[in-house]
């Protein structure tokens, strides 16, 4: 590993989720011209476009086979010791309208979202420990603070991965792996693109920038925007009927 | 972390193929001395000094404090010929930093003092270094990467008076504040300036001194000896630092000096070691802790200190602490900072997130004027302005790599700035 700077600035950064719009702006404003940043999804062939100005490399990584990732992560970090971060970008996010009439559907954003996501947090978790410290970011989402009849089966798979996140911030107090859990609001996206428009909209640039201020400050749980903090406090009061209505 | 009790133990831990690092009293500022999944080899416990009373030679072990030094040397009329702004450093780390003091104008860097300096190499072979060799080049100031530093014989300067006497002058503006330093830099051995950069114009106070002839009176009790007992902060202590309290800090601060300026006596401690009078200052910076930031620009490129001190001044993050001195004779070693020119070391709180970028950019002047910022206080320099600060880096790497060919010496400094290869 080599170790991060004061300000939480990597030098080599591992990304999981090299399709995730939200994970590519976070490595893109995270990793300066002399830093690394090793691109892990299921198209290793896949070249961003234009080329990013500093050195990347591809792997191929399934979230969802679970039973790879032992491997996955004892190679990766063996061929790129200098890993101090790495940032759990992605993500499944079916229209719920579909998901009711398709429990598959569903599995899939919990495989994804929760298991595979936990389990690679965990495996991450573990790496940086055994080479003495790094940084975790985790891409939660607001979804898994009050459940919404338009996305409970995304915000349940969201709760788990933010709850199993917060939990390894407490496991990993007293070693130098520090954890950093995000919870954007609605953010212009690849995945969001046949969304309405919503209110609190964010660009992934956006929350790129939260989550390099927050790494900076030191934060284990970040808000984007910070408003939707106490925005979310408010709604998780309201009775479930009026919650309803927001969704209507 | 290990401790060992003495050269034998020592061995064993350099010898055991594990990658370690020195650590003396943990005073550096950023991460010179720790190394994440390695060894941190804690040197206290390598202890022990000898004082030749006639020639002023001190031969001591490089766990030994330069407070123990000082407990002895200056009873026999001897002091160190340079000391940084804090007692609880040691003889290895003081050498491994090439730190460098108030009279680094005319008496140079701590490594300028070396007699004698042996080192443990990652094979547990004992060298001698030879103050004119490569090795001595890049060892001093080498952050503890050549090999472990395990005693060294250095010449103290004599004194006739354990009191100081120190002339205090009040300067309203930067401008006045450097000329002061430098008109005051040929008379007098030590000289430091105390820059409020809370105030538009960054007003300071310089203070020259020399230590006192013998029979001048201290004139009070409080000059001759040192601090009998440090104040100590609690761990629950607030952090409190922040652009109100500095402001007014430095109001009261300026207000106090501009009030004893004139010549007075005062104690070695009271003029070295300010900070040594409370125990975990760095406490009143609260949870997130406080950097510090020095560099060091050639003479001729005094805009670059004014534009820098401006960006500092202007920051979000406020400057709790400025120190300006103007430095003499560079080093032989290699990644000594010293430089002959103006270093200015700000003091200032973590929290802000724009500091880093803020830092980048005062880097970017800094290494466009040809200074450097120091190693030892570092946490935070981009490794693109490595090689532009030390241009005899890649001397400093051809020797590294010779006396540690398989890597076994490292820091989390090392790491973080790619210092080895």
């Amino acid at each position: 590993m080599s170790p991060v700077d004061v300000f939480g600035r990597p030098q080599t950064v591992l990304l999981l989720g090299a399709n995730s719009d939200i994970g590519l702006a976070i490595v893109a404003r995270m990793v300066g011209p002399d830093g690394v940043a090793i691109l892990a999804g299921r198209d290793p062939h896949r070249q961003p476009e234009p080329p990013l100005g500093y050195e990347t490399h591809y792997r191929y990584f399934d979230a969802a086979d679970t039973s790879s990732h032992e491997k996955f992560f004892a190679e990766t970090f063996a061929e790129h010791p200098g890993i101090d971060t790495v940032v759990l970008a992605f993500g499944v996010l079916h229209n719920q309208d579909d998901v009711n009439d398709n429990p598959e559907l569903a599995v899939e954003m919990i495989v994804v979202n929760h298991v595979g996501a936990g389990s690679a947090l965990l495996h991450a978790a573990i790496q940086l420990r055994q080479r003495g410290g790094g940084q975790l970011v985790v891409l939660s989402s607001v979804a898994g603070l009050k459940p919404r009849r338009s996305n409970y089966v995304y915000g349940a798979s969201k709760a788990g991965i933010d709850f199993l996140a917060r939990g390894l911030t407490r496991s990993m107090a007293t070693s130098d792996v520090r954890v950093l859990v995000v919870r954007p609001g609605f953010v212009h996206t690849k995945m969001t693109a046949d969304m309405g428009p919503r209110p609190f909209a964010v660009t992934a640039e956006t929350v790129a920038k939260a989550v390099v201020d927050g790494l900076a400050r030191r934060d284990q749980v970040i808000w984007v925007p910070r408003i939707l903090r106490w925005v979310m406090g408010v709604i998780r009061l309201l009775p479930p009927s009026m919650v309803d209505k927001l969704d209507a | 972390m290990v401790r060992p009790r003495d050269l034998d133990d020592l061995s064993d831990v350099v010898t055991n193929g594990r990658e370690h690092i020195a650590r003396g009293l943990g005073r550096s500022y950023g991460d010179a001395a720790q190394l994440a999944g390695g060894t941190v080899v804690d040197m206290t416990a390598i202890q022990g000094a000898d004082l030749d009373p006639a020639t002023g030679i001190l031969t001591a072990m490089a766990g030994t404090s330069l407070s123990e030094i000082l407990d002895l040397a200056v009873p026999q009329g001897w002091f160190l010929p340079v000391t940084p702004g804090t007692r609880h450093v040691t003889l290895g780390g003081a050498i491994a930093a090439d730190v460098h003091g108030k009279n680094h104008h005319r008496d140079g860097s701590f490594g300028a003092h070396i007699e004698s300096l042996q080192l443990l190499t990652v094979e547990g072979r004992v060298v001698d270094v030879q103050p004119e060799s490569e090795l001595f080049s890049a060892t001093l100031g080498g952050m503890g990467l050549t090999g472990v530093i395990i005693s060294a014989g250095i010449r103290l300067i004599p004194i006739e008076n354990t009191a100081m006497s120190v002339h205090t002058q009040a300067a309203p503006d930067l401008a006045t504040t450097m000329q002061a330093l430098l008109d005051s830099d040929a008379n007098y051995r030590y000289s430091v300036a105390w820059a409020d950069l809370s105030d538009r114009r960054g007003r300071g106070l310089v203070m020259s001194a020399d230590h006192a002839p013998a029979g001048e009176n201290p004139g009070s009790p409080a000059a001759e000896q040192g601090w009998d007992r440090a104040i100590s902060l609690p761990d629950w202590c607030p952090g409190i630092v922040n652009k109100f309290t500095v402001k007014i800090f430095n109001n009261i601060w300026y207000t106090l000096g501009k009030r004893r300026t004139g010549r007075r006596i005062e104690s070695l401690d009271s003029f070295f070691y300010p900070l040594d009078r409370v125990d975990f200052w760095n406490r009143l910076y609260g949870e997130r802790g406080f950097l510090q930031y020095q560099f060091v620009v050639p003479h001729d490129h005094e805009d670059t200190l004014f534009e820098i001190a401006e960006v500092l001044a202007r920051m979000a993050t406020p400057v709790s602490l400025a120190v300006l001195k103007r430095m003499g004779e560079a080093s032989p070693g290699y990644l000594s900072f010293p430089m002959p020119g103006w270093s200015l070391a700000v003091d200032m709180p973590l929290g802000d997130p724009e500091l880093g970028r803020i830092l980048d950019e005062c880097d970017s002047r800094v290494a466009e004027a040809g200074g450097r910022t120091y190693l030892a206080k570092d946490s935070r320099l981009r490794r693109r302005f490595l090689e532009e600060m030390y241009p005899n880096l890649p001397n400093w790497r051809d020797v590294q790599a010779e006396i540690d060919p398989d890597r076994r010496l490292r820091s989390n400094l090392s790491l973080r700035l790619g210092l080895t290869r």
